[in-house]
């Protein structure tokens, strides 16, 4: 259960060897929580990651390898990350996604199909599944990771950003439709984090390393924000973005 | 969502769940609702818990409020069986013009007999009289294994269970409980003001004795020297020849109805630091430094917040949370300790209630044993919350002492099982009337007792 802080007891990843999702189970785990199922693409990512959660303390960890370009298979996975959590989830942290290559995808309509079926058609599918769980349960919390490039696209990665925006905008309908029924649904929007995802690329504005992109976001899950900004700041920035003319915003740097 | 489904919380207004609400006018209403619940049940009754003890996330909740039998207090004994859904303000309402009045009462009269059972209440007469449940002599006990009457002599084992254990052995029907009597609706009140802590807490401990009733108002948000100093507040029942004027036409009038009422919930944050501080403040300057023999009526002494419907809507949308631990005399530093963590940590907290418990029940989850206890009430917000009450677990937990079920919302399993070793007595007694685990509520699975 959650208890008055919102503090999850069980938790589902899906996109379980995100390294974001990873570092905020972490802090779950220092706190009170003590089930998690990961579910990833990668078993011997997912193993690692598992091994170490029950290394901080976790007292039982499950992995689930499931494949997100397959819409549908989601209800299946859905199902068995319940199972195996034992019944219940308090806390199901959505970390489906992969970046791109903006230049590739450019021309590469397959490339393009299958990055919006990993980052937007996979995750809805899989939220969907998950509703009616939800609902039944009485309870529940789901966070979503979007990002701030689905705040308004840019020419340097319009492809996931797209992706993003879509499952952003999918959130929010999908979060009122939950309201009635005491399940909390939140999106939470990085900016340039440094992992793997981004390894290799230049720090964009406003980075920031994994550790405080988590304590962040772990502090976000106990408010009632309905959008998590990493870092905070974020927020205002997004203002700013979202107003520039067109003709500005594509001579900015990127 | 079906029209009998509601979204549910403790007064504290966090951690919604929801759950089919039921309610059922008689016993074999209530026996049909254990039978038909498609999942788990628990019993909720006026929802003053703090926290999750009356929720029960996807299952069903059974509302006692429809338990309303309440036949005349007999004149001789003083006992009277109530239902289950009854609150003590009824109760009251009935029992003060004949001259009774109820052995137990928390801060509020809006509460139930049956949550007055489950949390077994105690009250500023505890280190004289116990808590509630020393004063019940039957239950009317449904059960998921049979519906059964209970009293400390024919089933001592289930009957001493059901004592704060929150509903988790079954629903209570009605009860008995021994009346006191009473001459007056007053309470003759001595209230003296303290320094500091050790200043208030060396005055309970030599004089609380010459008193039935003794509570201290302790202010958590003063540093230095001043830390924790106190306002004690100390009565016993008004007898005829202490009234005066109005007072002796009417003695035995029951408290007056509720006045005001919080309409919405303002903003989170209204209630922070500051304006805490400032409230601490402006009561502690208010109060006399020291008066004797002040004729208060009960509703003034025992319950100044029932004057105000829906108060806890002040603590906004974010909600808030009660910390009340207890301590044996042996480890009073505990509530030094806590006071002064709250105050480095700049943790808001309305004045604290500070008490001296007397002996504990045979209750395996009774909360009250020999000691002080503190009931802190703390508004939800601020970041570092959750980890400084970890941190107060802890201590609390190191030093034998335990958290009150009525008022938690976040304690850990593996904490609340060092506060209550009894808790395997507990299961297995529970066991042989829920051997399915039926009775569950988000607390009970919260805190993982089976």
């Amino acid at each position: 259960m959650r208890n008055a802080f919102g503090q999850p007891q069980s938790v589902l990843v899906l996109g379980g060897t995100s390294e974001i999702a990873l570092s905020v189970v972490e802090r779950l785990v220092a706190a009170r929580t003590q089930t998690v199922v990961l579910a990833g693409r990668n078993p011997s990512g997912l193993d690692l990651a598992a091994q170490e959660l029950r290394d901080k303390g976790a007292q039982s960890v499950e992995t689930l390898v499931f494949d997100a370009d397959e819409p549908s298979n989601a209800q299946g996975v859905i199902d068995q990350a319940f199972e195996k959590a034992g019944g219940s989830i308090d806390l199901v942290l959505i970390a489906v996604g992969q970046l791109g290559d903006q230049d590739l995808l450019d021309n590469d309509p397959d490339g393009a199909a299958a990055l919006f079926t990993t980052n937007l058609t996979w995750p809805v599918a899989a939220m969907t599944a998950l509703r009616s769980k939800l609902i039944t349960q009485g309870s529940g919390h789901v966070a979503v990771i979007a990002s701030i490039a689905g705040v308004r696209v840019r020419r340097a990665n319009f492809t996931y950003g797209a992706t993003k925006a879509g499952l952003d905008a999918f959130t929010q309908g999908y979060s009122d439709s939950l309201k009635p029924y005491g399940v909390k649904v939140q999106i939470i929007r990085p900016g340039f984090v440094r992992t793997k995802m981004t390894e290799g690329m230049a720090d964009a504005p406003f980075s920031t390393d994994v550790g405080p992109a988590a304590d962040t976001i772990v502090k976000g899950l106990s408010s009632p924000a309905s959008v998590i900004w990493s870092p905070p700041l974020l927020q205002g920035v997004a203002l700013v973005m979202r107003s520039l003319p067109g003709v500005l915003w594509r001579k900015m740097p990127s | 969502m079906s029209n009998h489904q509601e979204l549910l919380t403790g007064w504290g207004n966090t951690a919604p769940s929801l759950a089919d609400v039921v309610r059922p006018r008689n016993e074999e209403e209530v026996t049909t609702d254990l039978q038909n619940a498609p999942g788990s049940l628990i019993a909720r009754g006026l929802g003053r818990s703090y926290g999750d003890a009356a929720q029960c996330a996807g299952g069903t909740v059974l509302s006692n409020r429809g338990l309303w039998n309440l036949t005349p207090i007999d004149p001789l004994t003083g006992l009277v069986t109530v239902g289950a859904g009854v609150s003590l303000d009824e109760l009251v309402s009935i029992s003060i013009p004949a001259g009774w009045f109820i052995p137990v009462t928390p801060g509020t009269r809006q509460v139930t007999i049956g949550g007055a059972i489950a949390a077994d209440i105690h009250g500023k007469n505890h280190h004289v009289d116990g808590s509630f449940m020393n004063h019940v002599r039957s239950i009317r006990l449904a059960t998921p294994t049979g519906t059964l009457t209970i009293t400390p002599e024919s089933e001592p084992e289930l009957f001493w269970a059901t004592a704060g254990a929150m509903g988790l052995t079954g629903v209570v029907i009605d009860a008995t409980v021994q009346m006191i009597p009473i001459e007056t609706s007053y309470i003759s009140v001595d209230t003296e003001r303290f320094p500091n802590l050790d200043a208030t807490m060396a005055a309970m401990a030599s004089g609380d004795d010459d008193y039935r009733y003794s509570v201290a108002w302790v202010d958590c948000m003063t540093a230095g020297a001043s830390m924790g100093r106190g306002v004690i507040t100390r009565g016993d029942h008004a007898p005829k020849s202490m009234l005066e004027g109005k007072q002796t036409r009417h003695p035995l009038s029951p408290p007056a109805s509720t006045k005001l009422a919080v309409p919405f919930t303002p903003p989170s944050g209204l209630l922070n630091r500051l304006s805490i501080k400032a409230f601490n403040e402006a009561w502690f300057r208010k109060s006399p430094k020291k008066r004797d023999g002040e004729i208060q009526s009960l509703g003034t002494f025992f319950h100044p917040l029932d004057g105000v419907d829906w108060w806890n809507r002040l603590h906004g949308h974010r909600g808030f949370l009660q910390y009340q631990f207890v301590v044996s005399d042996a480890h009073g530093d505990v509530v030094t300790k806590a006071i002064e963590l709250l105050s480095s940590q700049k943790v808001p907290s309305f004045l604290a209630v500070l008490k001296r418990f007397g002996p504990h029940n045979p209750g395996p989850l009774s909360f009250p044993m020999k000691g002080w206890t503190l009931a802190l009430d703390i508004p939800i917000g601020p970041p570092q919350l959750a980890g400084v009450l970890d941190q107060l677990d802890l201590m609390v937990g190191e030093a034998g002492g335990r958290l009150y079920l009525a008022k938690d919302s976040r304690l850990s399993p593996q904490q609340f099982r060092a506060m209550y070793p009894q808790l395997g007595e507990f299961e297995r007694i529970r066991k042989t009337i829920d051997p399915q685990g039926l009775l569950a509520s988000d607390l009970s699975r919260r805190l993982g007792i089976s």
